[in-house]
């Protein structure tokens, strides 16, 4: 994985001495909150409901075991002992003290993290696919486009004060492990016909209040020509934008309101511009970076057999367990959904379980996921049970890869000072009803997801099941969503009628799945049954 | 009745006013009536918390309820997590806050 040098290390110790000046003078009562606020916020340090929330950038979801072993410790010396792994690969802190947030960026920057654009109107943590470097189906490591992107544009001016966040996102392989179209820009590495490598560039979704998918604005992008496409697009973005309304500052509603084929217009002669005046693409830059994810020293000839004897560990084999381009490798992913637990919720102990493991059987490596669950990319097979029996042993050996207990939820009211409802018990509920392995297992595929409130940070609308927390003159009121999807055949889940109690939106999340087994074909998923035969039943079913 | 709170400029902890301080457990609230905005205005000045704002509550047997959940919420801690709310030993901490 990448490591910093010495500018790297230089710009991130500045800041956090900078940050270290601004808390110092803002708790001497030198600087008011109106002043200090946007300030901290650039620090991904929020006030929430009962503390401040610390959420630190994970790039690319990537983490070594090092860093993981400085998360607990941060948790345990800072926090309550634990973190939550976010839909954007990140890690937030729930209960950070003002006056230790600079010394925890002092810590942070020691293992070569930061919280920097974690927040505010800036490019956000770029995220990747969680098996990149390591999925049997990619072309390449998507990750040096993300970090040689993230480079080119941390603190640019012109990129520094966008007129809103704007979320990036780049894979390499058919499979969409990203949610590629809900962001506003984003890069799929595909070859031409010619077997040259370029980008498949998306841009103008996004969630939130007003959701929109991604459209495809160039169909193959030479790999050299990205700076340029990305500033063209920022530019363009930039020169429109709605700066005076908060509902409509998100590129997704230029593009909407613009046009895709006018959008896109104006991009391309944009990026024209830019390529007539020579912009150069930083060709050392690149292969520097790129040497950091050549891949580990994968051994050869290993057996490619796994030992499922025990039939405890071949249930979460089966379901954890995914191909590696490695023969005798595997990918293991972790699940942070225990039935009755918080969903990306991970204490410390459990941290420093994953960083061993890590460091003893990945390559010193580990992901985390947008679905809010972590991943050792590169295990050996025989390592396998092993790995298993550490993880059983930490409570983290839950077999429910994309199953209806793996939802996705954000913290909702239990945390968020912006939620309209409580995501998380909700979340727990649902669990709790399909935690029977053999009915999860029947159902299949089912992707459930929660957001507490408008801003979508649950992914409602991606969920094959979208949930949406509002508030009904103050009491909490749920509206069942469906069909939504974040992979390959992105789509945007529909509201299905008049919302829901806490304990109603459980029953109608079951009468779902009981109609999608009642009418499913053979080999579909729920959303594959949602697509063949709509709405309706559906409404039918739960509102009947 | 009115009642203001915020949250501590140090440690971020939700902060219920009593009339002369801040206090982390809502029952110590006092009804600021008509006196809100005086109040508030001079706290900001003070710089010892946050967002100071009025929120809407009741007072009966059981101590001062305020009147939205998510100041109920603030008032106690996630739901989620009992072991960190300010009563954690209170197995009908929750029937409060719902
Ligand atoms: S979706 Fe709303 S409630 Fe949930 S974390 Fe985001 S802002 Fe908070």
């Amino acid at each position: 994985m990448y490591r910093y040098d010495q500018y790297d290390q230089a710009m991130v110790d500045a800041r956090v001495a900078e940050f270290r000046d601004q808390v110092s003078r803002r708790l001497a009562g030198r600087m008011t909150d109106d002043q200090f606020k946007p300030l901290r916020l650039k620090n991904g340090l929020y006030l929430q409901l009962h503390a401040y929330m610390l959420r630190v950038a994970i790039p690319y979801g990537t983490l070594n075991s090092r860093q993981m072993r400085k998360l607990a410790q941060i948790a345990r010396t800072y926090d309550r002992g634990y973190g939550h792994f976010t839909t954007r690969q990140n890690i937030q802190y729930n209960w950070i003290r003002l006056e230790d947030a600079p010394d925890i960026l002092g810590d942070l920057a020691k293992v070569e993290m930061h919280d920097i654009q974690t927040s505010g109107e800036s490019i956000r943590n770029i995220s990747a696919d969680q098996f990149a470097g390591a999925a049997a189906d990619e072309i390449m490591d998507p990750r040096p486009w993300c970090e040689l992107i993230r480079q080119m544009t941390s603190f640019m001016p012109e990129f520094s004060y966008l007129p809103r966040k704007f979320k990036i996102a780049v894979i390499a392989s058919k499979a969409d492990r990203a949610a590629l179209r809900w962001h506003d820009f984003a890069l799929r590495i595909v070859r031409n016909d010619a077997g040259e490598t370029g980008f498949e560039v998306f841009a103008g979704g996004g969630m939130g209040r007003t959701p929109f998918i991604a459209f495809r604005i160039r169909e193959f992008l030479p790999t050299n020509e990205i700076f340029a496409y990305l500033q063209a697009v920022l530019r363009v973005w930039n020169r429109h934008a709605r700066r005076d309304n908060i509902h409509k500052q998100r590129m997704k509603i230029l593009v909407h309101e613009l046009g895709e084929k006018e959008f896109a217009r104006q991009v391309e002669a944009e990026h024209a511009g830019f390529l007539a005046r020579g912009a150069n693409f930083p060709q050392a830059e690149y292969d520097r970076i790129a040497e950091f994810f050549a891949p580990p020293p994968f051994e050869q000839g290993l057996n490619d057999d796994i030992d499922l004897a025990d039939p405890e560990f071949a249930a979460w084999a089966e379901r954890q367990v995914v191909a590696h381009k490695a023969p005798g490798y595997a990918i293991a992913n972790i699940s942070l959904k225990p039935v009755g637990g918080i969903p990306g919720d991970i204490s410390a102990e459990q941290m420093d379980v994953v960083a061993d493991l890590a460091e003893r059987y990945s390559f010193d490596e580990l992901r985390a996921t947008h679905s809010q669950n972590l991943v050792l990319p590169h295990v050996r097979k025989a390592d396998l049970p092993a790995i298993w029996r550490a993880l059983r042993d930490c409570g983290l050996a839950d077999a429910n890869l994309d199953l209806a207990t793996d939802l996705i939820a954000c913290p909702g009211l239990d945390y968020c000072s912006l939620a309209n409802a409580r995501s998380i018990p909700v979340a727990q509920k649902i669990a709790a009803r399909f935690a029977d392995a053999e009915r999860q297992a029947r159902i299949g595929e089912l992707k459930i997801k929660i957001s507490g409130c408008i801003n979508a940070c649950g992914h409602h609308h991606a969920g094959n099941i979208g949930i949406l927390g509002v508030d009904r003159k103050g009491i909490e009121n749920y509206q069942l969503l469906l069909g939504g999807s974040g992979d390959a055949e992105t789509s945007q889940a529909r509201i299905a009628g008049p919302g829901f109690d806490e304990d109603g939106i459980v029953d109608a999340v079951e009468k779902a799945t009981e109609l999608y087994l009642r009418q499913r074909e053979d080999g579909e998923r729920f959303i594959d049954t949602y697509r063949r035969i709509g709405m309706e039943p559906f409404k039918e079913a739960i509102y009947g | 009745m009115k009642i203001i709170t915020g949250n501590n400029l140090r440690s971020g902890a939700v902060v219920w006013w009593t009339g002369y301080d801040w206090s982390l457990h809502v029952e110590d609230s006092i009804d600021v009536g008509e006196h809100a905005e005086a109040v508030i205005q001079r706290e900001e000045g003070a710089q010892r918390v946050n967002g100071a704002h009025a929120v809407e509550a009741t007072r009966d047997e059981d101590g001062v309820r305020p009147a939205h959940i998510k100041d109920r919420i603030r008032a106690l801690g996630p739901t989620v997590r009992p072991d960190l709310t300010l009563k954690p030993a209170d197995p009908a901490v929750g029937n409060w806050v719902i």
